[in-house]
């Protein structure tokens, strides 16, 4: 398979969060606003890239009775950098973020990646479907923080586009799920179409 | 009084699932059947609250005094994982009959969500029940946690109740599945809202 489509079938044909309803709790939660949603992405990303390229490097050595713990605490490595990153460097954003930073941990798309993909594969190549996968889950958390913030807040990535109040349930917590729910509806529906 | 505060806030205000979105994935994922729900609320309650009792005693009495905080996210993950394993072989062991209700759900329990992030909010969230804002004491971090996830398990089962029915209804195409247990879910965190603002 060439590298370019390593990258984009986990970006709209495996999408993690359309497709393959994988890693809900951070899509619903941290969605608030476009924002938000995307630097959980990204921050999502750069875990997946690092964590897919040295698990695919140390494969060969793990044996495959602890590989799952091994891959874990790998994982749990990188999303650590990010963090102490984060705190230095955007603790504004690493306030807004909060428990949904540690918790990447345990987020199943790395781990599903890990386990599916780098732990068979070349490093590179590893690398890329890392960046293809986070691309995608990075692609969805946007797409729902945008219409969340423009329902609940009336705004685009913070700049104010309807004037006077909006739905404010959509900021809330039962309005992550009625968008994502009417999102996947809509993605299904094309996806047919 | 504290906590009958600290349990109706965890329970309904706070709810785990429907207003923190932590064990999602589960949520979604083993709600299809009643009978299922309640075996994998029954294995959460148990494990949550033994590995928030391990990591809050790691937290307090390991990484406070060495002053390596920064270890939390790796050194809670390790013991989680190493626990349920722990648990698995124990139950084995010692209760076949609890084995054979919970098994299939503990290896399920390592990545979900709801376990790690409590284990975290409880040692670095500071609660004000009735008082200045202060971390929980010990013996009001588990009742927190227990609490937490007999929130989880009444989502949950009440989810699954709504499912088994929907399955008998005939809803359009592009619905099917993932999307209407969302909308479905939506509707039931409006009602959870509701309990907001009495604690």
């Amino acid at each position: 398979m060439s590298k370019w489509k390593i990258i984009t079938q986990g970006i709209i044909k495996e999408n993690p969060t359309f497709v393959l309803v994988l890693g809900m709790c951070p899509t619903l939660g941290t969605t608030t606003s476009a924002i938000n949603g995307m630097s959980m992405g990204l921050a999502t990303t750069f875990v997946l890239m690092l964590s897919n390229y040295v698990i695919s490097l140390l494969a060969g050595f793990i044996p495959s009775k602890v590989r799952i713990p091994a891959f874990i605490i790998v994982i749990a490595i990188f999303v650590t950098v990010v963090q102490l990153v984060m705190q230095a460097y955007v603790p504004a954003l690493y306030q807004t973020l909060g428990l949904f930073i540690p918790l990447i941990v345990v987020n199943c798309i790395v781990l599903g990646r890990a386990e599916a993909y780098a732990s068979k594969n070349k490093p590179l190549d590893s690398f890329l479907d890392g960046l293809g996968s986070g691309l995608g889950f990075t692609l969805a958390l946007t797409v729902l923080g945008i219409v969340r913030e423009l329902l609940g807040a009336g705004s685009f990535f913070g700049l104010k586009l309807i004037p006077g109040d909006a739905i404010l349930v959509f900021i809330l917590a039962p309005g992550a799920f009625l968008a994502l729910g009417y999102l996947m509806v809509l993605f299904n529906k094309l996806k047919k179409a | 009084m504290e906590y009958i505060l600290i349990i109706i806030s965890a329970v309904f205000v706070n709810n785990i699932v429907l207003n923190q979105f932590l064990g999602v994935c589960p949520f979604l994922g083993v709600s299809n059947r009643i009978s299922t729900a309640v075996g994998m609320s029954a294995a959460v309650l148990f494990v949550m609250t033994l590995s928030t009792l391990i990591t809050y005693l790691i937290q307090m009495y390991v990484l406070n005094p060495l002053q390596i905080g920064f270890m939390q996210t790796v050194t809670f993950i390790l013991v989680i994982a190493a626990l349920v394993q722990m648990v698995e072989i124990v139950l084995k062991k010692i209760s076949p009959a609890l084995y054979q209700a919970l098994g299939i759900f503990l290896p399920l329990i390592t990545t979900n969500c709801a376990v790690l992030g409590v284990a975290i909010l409880v040692v670095t969230q500071e609660f004000s029940f009735g008082g200045t804002p202060a971390l929980l004491t010990l013996p009001q971090a588990l009742v927190y946690t227990a609490a937490m996830a007999a929130g989880f398990g009444l989502a949950l089962i009440l989810f699954a109740g709504m499912r088994e029915h929907m399955e008998l209804v005939g809803v359009p195409q592009p619905f099917k599945g993932v999307p209407i247990a969302l909308i479905t879910a939506g509707i039931l965190a409006l009602a959870f809202m509701g309990f907001s603002g009495i604690v």
